[in-house]
């Protein structure tokens, strides 16, 4: 079913978005939804950041993780594909699943998790490539080396990455050479161009203008019809616009969790309620 | 309050610019002072300087070029250093016994530039100078007169050229095949001998047979070869020209034997020209005369350019390799503090100490080992257990690595940790991550070490000296006898050219000029290999660039 409505995804939003979300109802009850944490726990040495996270991102949903400055969101986001493993000294234990795939299992490939779950970061980080090997980067790193697939691909990618008219005629000039919002957008490019099954954005927009700003929260949308999206953000607004559930962190524990709805507009937790109108944070 | 402008000058540090400009405006003078000295002693070498004749108190006459005038020191005398003396070369090295005269100025009662008096480049005894008398040509007389004869040189001179090169050809390319084959059949027949003395039983007729066969052809052929070159050299040196010496003495000069020859003080401006850039040239382009003290220096810089890059061919994967391991895999921790201290202080240890290393450890221990292995048939004569060009650059590249490890370890840590995130975030391993990622954008970085141990090992003399540099090699290293790169031959080295032609030679104040010129090339040739280097690393840095964060 997800392969169908991948290949179906059009690139106009709302309306189909809705669609999705009937069809997803009547899936729900049967499988296991895209991403389960359980129990997550991680210590950075002595320190403990995470404590007992327990959490369910559903499939083709925008889920916004917010809270403080180190309250542990974009740890929890570097959980989910493993990035925390190139720190030294970090300890984690619990349970998390990507589409029956557990993440922290000892017989699990830490490659293939991350050929599964792409990621943006905060400061964009093209290579210092052309546009074209940029985007195809990841089909070159697992072998893939026909032209034609590459091409297919790097054209594919960058019209979900909304770049290509822009970029189409100079695809052979550095990744470099863009702007800030283009290059954020071809490192969008590029973490689709694998056709990953969740995608984490971890603070996409911090470095932006509010014009690029924009064309990333556009793109976001039209992402939603392919991908599970995890996006950590320090702007309310922008998880108040992006996203259909919302998280709150604080001190490593994870205080609420509702949708987005619900929790901008009658938050259960008075800590929840503190932060969102601004008195603390 | 007076004080206070003062001392607030002071506290500005405007003393301190000043200081450190002179710091930097004589470091400037220094290396301008090094450079002017060498390019005008090195570059005026090959001007024809007009040749003047000096009639002394005593009615004898001499004819050379002035090099040199100085003050005589006397002292506790009133004359001391009032009176000066003319140091003149002569030539004529034959007849003299000496190159250069000192002349007491106070001698001299008359000075002439003569016409149709020659400056003779030769093939031994340094130049002649003199006035052409007479040309014959198999002892019949030709034409006679100085005039004459001065007409008819630069034909003769064209042709004792192509003679010359006609000769080479059959001596050093078909005569030294044929040597290059009876030697090779003499190693088969040695490896014979050997295999006999190990298993006596086997049967080696067949193949002795063979060898001999091939022997007997090869012998054959070459006293054809040796006949037609007899014929080819007695019929150039058939022609010869009479000089006649500014004290009336006669000496007679094959044509083939006669390198250049010019009326030094009947030259127009074209013609000076021209001699200049003729001897440029043959400096550049020929191969050393005279121990060294005359001809060109081409195997030497045939031979500094083909060791730094077989240097370069050896350090940039031991050095990068080395970065590597050391900032990608390596667990940060007190070991590898150690390891780091430990190669930068290598950078420090004297070039000599590496060369004896070179010597006992490439030369004789891995060189030997090769001998005794592969090639135990020529033993005793060492093959690889002698110095040569690879041991020499192994050793310079063992000297360098250090340079390259250093700048390549800053390379590798300079390249940003987001960027190795988003490649590994992609799925890509370490190993993809460095190949594909890391390694290009350090690449600029790396050719800076790389322009840095190039530098270093383009000038390195004492090293070398022990691991296979030679005055005078007879084969380049490369040539068109299989394998091509003979990187067990020894080489010619200009640095080592300067210190031998310097402070070695037979000939030290003819040899002096050449010493200005040899740096001159070995400077011309830092600088071009750098140069390289260096557009190369732009050109990667264009590619590469980061872009405005």
């Amino acid at each position: 079913m997800s392969q169908e409505l991948k290949a179906a995804a059009p690139d106009t939003g709302l309306r189909i978005r809705t669609e999705v979300k009937a069809q997803d109802a009547a899936a729900a009850e049967v499988r296991e939804p895209d991403i389960v944490i359980r129990d997550i726990n991680l210590c950075y040495g002595s320190n403990h950041v995470l404590h007992d996270i327990s959490m369910d991102m559903e499939d083709r949903r925008v889920t916004a993780l917010i809270g403080p400055s180190g309250c542990g969101k974009s740890t929890l986001l570097r959980c989910i594909n493993r990035m925390n493993d190139l720190i030294d000294d970090v300890k984690t234990w619990g349970t998390l699943r990507v589409k029956g795939l557990d993440i922290n299992a000892r017989t699990t490939d830490v490659i293939e998790v991350r050929r599964r779950v792409g990621m943006v970061f905060q400061k964009s980080n093209p290579f210092p490539k052309s546009i074209y090997e940029n985007v195809v980067y990841g089909l070159r790193i697992a072998g893939i080396n026909d032209k034609a697939t590459l091409d297919e691909a790097c054209e594919r990618s960058l019209k979900g990455a909304a770049l290509w008219e822009e970029v189409k005629d100079r695809l052979g000039e550095s990744g470099l050479g863009l702007s800030g919002g283009q290059m954020q957008r071809l490192c969008i490019a590029r973490a689709i161009a694998v056709e990953p099954e969740v995608l984490l954005m971890d603070e996409p927009c911090s470095a932006l203008d509010p014009i690029a700003t924009l064309k990333i929260e556009e793109l976001i949308y039209q992402l939603k019809e392919k991908y599970t999206i995890v996006i950590v953000t320090h702007n309310l607004q922008q998880a108040a616009r992006v996203s259909d559930r919302t998280a709150f962190f604080w001190l490593g524990r994870l205080v609420e969790y509702a949708t987005t709805a619900d929790m901008f507009t009658k938050p259960k937790d008075k800590l929840t309620e503190d932060y969102i109108t601004g008195r603390f944070g | 309050m007076a004080e206070a402008p003062s001392l607030s000058k002071w506290k500005r540090g405007e003393p301190m610019i000043w200081l450190t400009g002179s710091a930097l405006g004589l470091c400037i003078l220094m290396i301008v002072g090094l450079i002017g000295v060498i390019l005008v002693n090195g570059l005026s070498f090959f001007w024809p300087q007009p040749l003047q004749l000096l009639t002394l108190k005593d009615q004898s006459v001499v004819l050379g070029e002035v090099v040199n005038r100085e003050a005589i020191p006397n002292p506790g005398h009133p004359d001391h250093l009032k009176r000066h003396r003319l140091q003149l070369r002569v030539g004529n090295r034959d007849l003299y016994g000496i190159d250069f005269r000192w002349i007491d100025e106070s001698e001299i009662v008359k000075r002439e530039a003569p016409h149709a008096a020659y400056l003779v480049e030769r093939r031994e005894y340094g130049p002649l100078l003199g006035t052409p008398v007479l040309l014959k040509d198999a002892e019949r007389e030709v034409v006679r007169g100085p005039e004459a004869v001065g007409e008819a040189l630069p034909a003769l001179i064209r042709k004792a050229a192509a003679d010359r090169a006609a000769i080479q050809k059959i001596e050093k390319g078909e005569i030294g095949e044929i040597n290059y084959r009876i030697e090779r059949a003499r190693l088969r027949t040695r490896k014979l001998d050997f295999e006999r003395r190990q298993d006596p039983s086997r049967d080696q007729a067949a193949a002795r047979a063979k060898i001999e066969k091939e022997i007997a052809e090869a012998q054959a052929l070459y006293a054809e070869k040796q006949a037609a070159l007899e014929g080819i050299v007695a019929a150039a040196a058939r022609s010869s020209v009479t000089f006649r010496s500014a004290d009336g003495r006669e000496k007679e000069l094959r044509t083939l034997d006669i390198y250049r020859a010019y009326p030094a003080n009947d030259l127009a401006w074209g013609a000076r020209l021209a001699v200049y850039a003729g001897r440029l040239w043959e400096f550049f382009a020929d191969d050393p005369r005279e121990s060294n003290t005359e001809g060109g220096i081409f195997p030497a810089i045939f031979g500094t350019v083909m060791m730094v890059f077989v240097m370069s061919l050896i350090v940039v994967p031991l050095g990068v390799l080395a970065a590597l391991y050391l900032r990608e895999y390596a667990k940060q921790g007190t070991l590898v503090r150690t390891v780091r201290i430990a190669v930068n202080n290598l950078a420090g240890v004297p070039s000599i100490v590496f060369g004896v290393f070179g010597l006992g450890f490439f030369v004789y221990f891995v060189g030997g080992g090769i001998d005794r292995i592969f090639f135990p048939e020529a033993l005793p004569t060492p093959t690889f257990g002698t110095g040569g060009i690879l041991w020499a650059s192994l050793t310079l590249a063992l000297l360098t690595v250090p340079v390259v490890i250093v700048a390549s370890e800053e390379a590798l840590a300079a390249v940003p940790r987001s960027m190795r995130e988003a490649s590994l975030a992609m799925g890509a391993t370490k190993f993809q991550t460095i190949l594909r990622v890391v390694l290009p954008a350090a690449g600029p970085g790396i050719l800076t070490g790389l322009i840095l141990a190039m530098a270093r090992g383009a000038g390195e003399v004492a090293p070398l000296m022990l691991t296979g540099v030679v005055k005078l090699a007879p084969e380049l290293p490369l040539d068109g006898f299989f394998p091509f790169f003979h990187l067990d031959r020894k080489f010619m080295h200009l640095g080592f050219h300067i210190y031998d032609v310097g402070f070695q030679s037979p000939n030290v104040e003819a040899a002096k000029p050449m010493v200005y010129t040899t740096t001159i090339f070995l400077l011309v040739i830092v600088v071009l290999l750098n140069l390289t280097a260096i557009v190369v690393r732009n050109k990667l840095r264009e590619r590469y660039k980061t872009g405005a964060f």
